[in-house]
């Protein structure tokens, strides 16, 4: 009978706790909101600041844009797979959920990385005006998400190997697919704030 | 890249300043202090008592009481460099050119500003919070503890970097905020902007996480039946602060991150040329730094929320009112940012939405002061210290806040922006609304974590001199700032006729020097006597709220039983009522954990690395930052458990205690 009950308190502690960690890991999400606003803001303002050299019109091309997003989509449905698979309890497709997850979200790492690369060649890196200077940053930022939710991934996929889909491992997987879905969002307003109205 | 350049970036031993011999006493005597320090505790043996019982613990009641050293360490430091800019302004007139060089100077009003602000307001905040927020809501711990410890650490790792650029390369002269194009790396090309950007880039991303933390801590944790409405008005006072910092301090986060972009790589935010643009800087790091302001006042109003009802046996005037007037204050402090800056071409009308939103969020802050004016009204008031303060902060709060509504008509603030006049209102604000009402706090709130009271006597003496003191040396200043005198002058000429006025400022400074001896003082002496002072009740005030209902200093598990509340002012009706039978039961707690330490150590080594550019420590470091994070994420066994048969034998002691003190 003690044994029960022992263990109703322990279920309802670690659902508190549960509840707490969302609740927290939310308001975490909503500063990283306002963290974006931020540079939002300033690359509205500096956008039209080309200081004499190439403007968005010039240097962005919808296609490899849109290809990234299309990539990031992709990956956040993987993400949303993994979590249901963990939520039935099946570890090893999870895993592989997880592990297509993170090759999307590479992949768009990695064009972005080239999309960069291209530019800073082309003689338009982030010291050619206050426009690029926003430019790169805000996206940058964005990527540095994407790299620590990378690094995530991988850790969880670790986690899950050794551990099994414990109520702890199962709580971190829901709380990277807040902040996977998160940077999705963040990346659909770069999409059409900087790069569509861009060259519209 | 050289050799040199690789390993130790733009750092050579020129970066001590040899010819300074000011800030190079400061340095040095710095780290003799420390290396002093870490004899004692060598010869002590008390190494391993450090680590197990304070720098690895995750209780809130010792990382508060960590926090509010650094931050009273921080104080001294601040208040020498307050004694500097005074000898300075006192001395340095005609042909005598003062006590430091026109370099030197401007890095003391910024190391000033920054100190004051960062690392010590903000450390009395979020130390104060955490030790009376957990307890006041009858909580066990914070919501996230190991996150509160790394929290911490940050601070701490910025403080350090902050001090120690004494003694390596120098601070920012570019004032306490680092307005650019001053601060961008053509004007200033030393390192000092770097050691302000990373050691409040390092603690500010502490400042957020704590304020994440509190916010959890607040909705989540509450003891069963402490509705929001039913919460004490400090913790309510911490909700609407700690919201502020999660609002704002992302926009810190990315203002400096923009300015060291700026200054590291050759980006273009807030230069002059190549299509940057200064103003963006100033409307950012003020739309972060007036809620800033309101972040370090929402804590003050708080205390003396919970001060003035008890030392005047009633209960608080118009909780509810007190309640919506944080709520308004909170959400206007986001509306006022640019009367910072009115002159600096936003046109008539911005200007003049400015001003009234201004002049509106008196409002609320006068509600408040009535609120607090009217629970004296009939009530029994005692006169102890903390209400002396409270007394103190009610008058010079309404003077500063009168000259704030001068300030807030655009056309007066045309005249009298930039002026001492200004430095006057803020340091009547920040000094006698923050600082008297942490000062009113910690006397309040010291017998219940240390033991015993504070003593009265010295205490009246301490608050004396920094009321007269106060007075002395900011009055002047308000005439200075009507005579035309601009703030953070390094010299003036003597037909202005301002020298009398300044060297009385500087006789204040010196009161307020002696104020802060007797508060040492006091220390000392209430340490030596605290065998007559000792709070055996846990009640030594007879007070209102649940930190009172548990003993002092409280176990680590702060209340042995957690009973139902049913009312405001939780443990006064307990005491009318009778307590119920206390139910034991297993209560768990987290283990230590060194993993803050290991965060701040290599945010710190990151943050030298970025000011130094020295590219391999900036790669260890962030490396480091998150293989300790990810370290920690494997750890299972992070917690242990008292038996509820142990937490019945403790409490019984501690009832056997009282009963042979009654």
């Amino acid at each position: 009978m003690t044994r029960v009950s022992e263990r109703a308190v322990e279920a309802t502690m670690l659902e508190e706790r549960a509840e707490r960690n969302s609740i927290g890991f939310w308001l975490y999400l909503m500063t990283d909101c306002i963290l974006f606003a931020s540079l939002f803001a300033v690359y509205a303002i500096l956008h039209v600041n080309t200081f004499g050299g190439p403007g968005p019109k010039e240097l962005f091309h919808p296609g490899g844009v849109l290809a990234e997003t299309l990539l990031l989509l992709a990956s956040s449905y993987a993400c949303g797979l993994a979590v249901l698979r963990a939520r039935a309890g099946e570890r090893a497709k999870a895993i592989f959920w997880l592990v297509v997850c993170f090759a999307l979200g590479a992949s768009f790492l990695t064009l972005e990385i080239g999309e960069f690369a291209e530019l800073i060649a082309e003689g338009n890196s982030f010291t050619r005006s206050g426009f690029l200077s926003a430019f790169f940053t805000l996206v940058a930022t964005h990527g540095m998400h994407i790299t620590i939710g990378l690094i995530w991934i991988a850790v969880m996929v670790a986690q899950l190997m050794l551990k099994g889909l414990t109520p702890h491992t199962a709580r971190r997987l829901t709380l990277f697919s807040l902040f996977w879905h998160f940077l999705d969002v963040v990346w659909i307003f770069i999409f059409s704030t900087v790069y569509l109205m861009g060259v519209a | 890249m050289s050799l040199h350049e690789l390993v130790l970036g733009k750092l050579t031993w020129s970066a001590i300043p040899w010819g300074d011999l000011m800030t190079l006493g400061a340095g040095v005597s710095v780290v003799v202090i420390a290396i002093a320090v870490c004899i004692f505790i060598t010869i002590k043996k008390r190494w391993k008592w450090l680590f197990t019982e304070w720098l690895g613990s995750l209780d809130p009641k010792k990382i508060g009481i960590m926090y509010i050293i650094i931050a009273l360490i921080m104080l001294l430091r601040g208040f020498a460099d307050a004694l500097m800019i005074r000898a300075q302004q006192a001395l340095s007139v005609g042909d005598m050119h003062g006590i430091v060089s026109t370099d030197t100077f401007q890095q003391v009003f910024s190391a000033h500003g920054s100190i004051m602000i960062f690392f010590v307001a903000m450390g009395l905040v979020f130390g104060l919070l955490n030790l009376i927020v957990p307890l006041q809501i009858g909580a066990r711990d914070v919501a996230f503890p190991t996150l509160n410890s790394i929290s911490f650490w940050l601070f701490a790792a910025g403080m350090g970097l902050i001090n120690l650029s004494l003694l390596v390369g120098e601070f920012s002269p570019a004032g306490w905020l680092a307005y650019p194009p001053l601060s961008e790396l053509q004007y200033s090309p030393g390192v000092g902007v770097d050691y302000w950007i990373w050691s409040l880039q390092i603690a500010g991303v502490g400042s957020l996480l704590s304020g994440i933390n509190f916010i959890v801590t607040i909705l989540t944790m509450r003891r069963k039946g402490m509705t929001l409405f039913k919460m004490p008005i400090f913790t309510w006072s911490a909700l609407g602060s700690m919201s502020l910092v999660a609002l704002a301090f992302p926009i810190l986060t990315a203002t400096l991150f923009m300015l060291s972009l700026d200054r590291m790589l050759g980006m273009h935010f807030f230069t002059s040329g190549a299509g940057g643009n200064p103003m963006m800087y100033i409307n950012l790091i003020w739309a972060w730094g007036h809620p800033e302001v309101y972040i370090l006042v929402l804590p003050a109003f708080g205390i003396f929320s919970e001060i003035v009802p008890v030392f005047s046996r009633k209960k608080l005037f118009g909780y509810t009112s007190m309640v919506w007037a944080i709520i308004a204050i909170t959400l206007l402090s986001f509306t006022v940012w640019l009367h910072h800056f009115f002159t600096m071409g936003s046109g008539a009308n911005v200007n003049a939405f400015f001003g009234i939103m201004t002049g509106v969020i008196a409002i609320p802050t006068g509600v408040k002061l009535f609120n607090w004016i009217f629970t004296m009204v009939r009530g029994r008031v005692k006169f102890t210290t903390p209400m002396l303060w409270f007394l103190g902060f009610v008058v010079l709060f309404t003077v500063g806040g009168f000259a704030g509504v001068i300030l807030s008509v655009p056309a007066a603030d045309f005249q009298l922006h930039n002026s001492l006049f200004l430095v006057a209102h803020f340091h009547t604000m920040i000094v006698a609304g923050v600082l008297f009402g942490f000062f009113a706090g910690l006397t309040y709130w010291f017998p219940k974590f240390a033991g015993f009271k504070l003593n009265e006597k010295l205490g009246t003496y301490a608050f004396l001199c920094w009321l007269f003191g106060f007075l002395t040396a900011f009055v002047p200043l308000y005439i200075l700032g009507f005579l035309g005198a601009t703030r953070r002058l390094d010299h003036y000429d003597s037909s202005l006729g301002w020298q009398g006025l300044f060297i009385v400022a500087g006789v204040g400074v010196l009161i307020l020097g002696l104020g802060v001896i007797f508060q040492i003082l006091q220390l000392i002496v209430s340490y030596l006597q605290r065998n007559q002072t000792r709070d055996l009740t846990g009640d030594p005030w007879d007070a209102r709220t649940l930190e009172w209902a548990t003993s002092s200093p409280p176990a680590h598990y702060n209340f042995a039983s957690l009973e139902e509340v049913t009312t405001r002012d939780a443990f006064w009706e307990t005491k009318q009522k009778g307590a119920p039978e206390p139910r034991y039961e297993d209560i768990v707690l987290p283990k230590n954990s060194y993993v803050g330490l290991f965060v701040a150590g290599f945010a710190f080594m990151a943050g030298f690395g970025f000011i130094w550019h020295i590219i391999w420590m900036i790669a260890l470091g962030l490396l480091g930052v998150i293989v300790s994070v990810i370290v920690r994420s494997f750890a299972d066994d992070t917690e242990y458990t008292i038996k509820a048969a142990t937490v019945k034998k403790l409490e019984e002691a501690r009832a056997a205690r009282l009963e042979e003190y009654a």
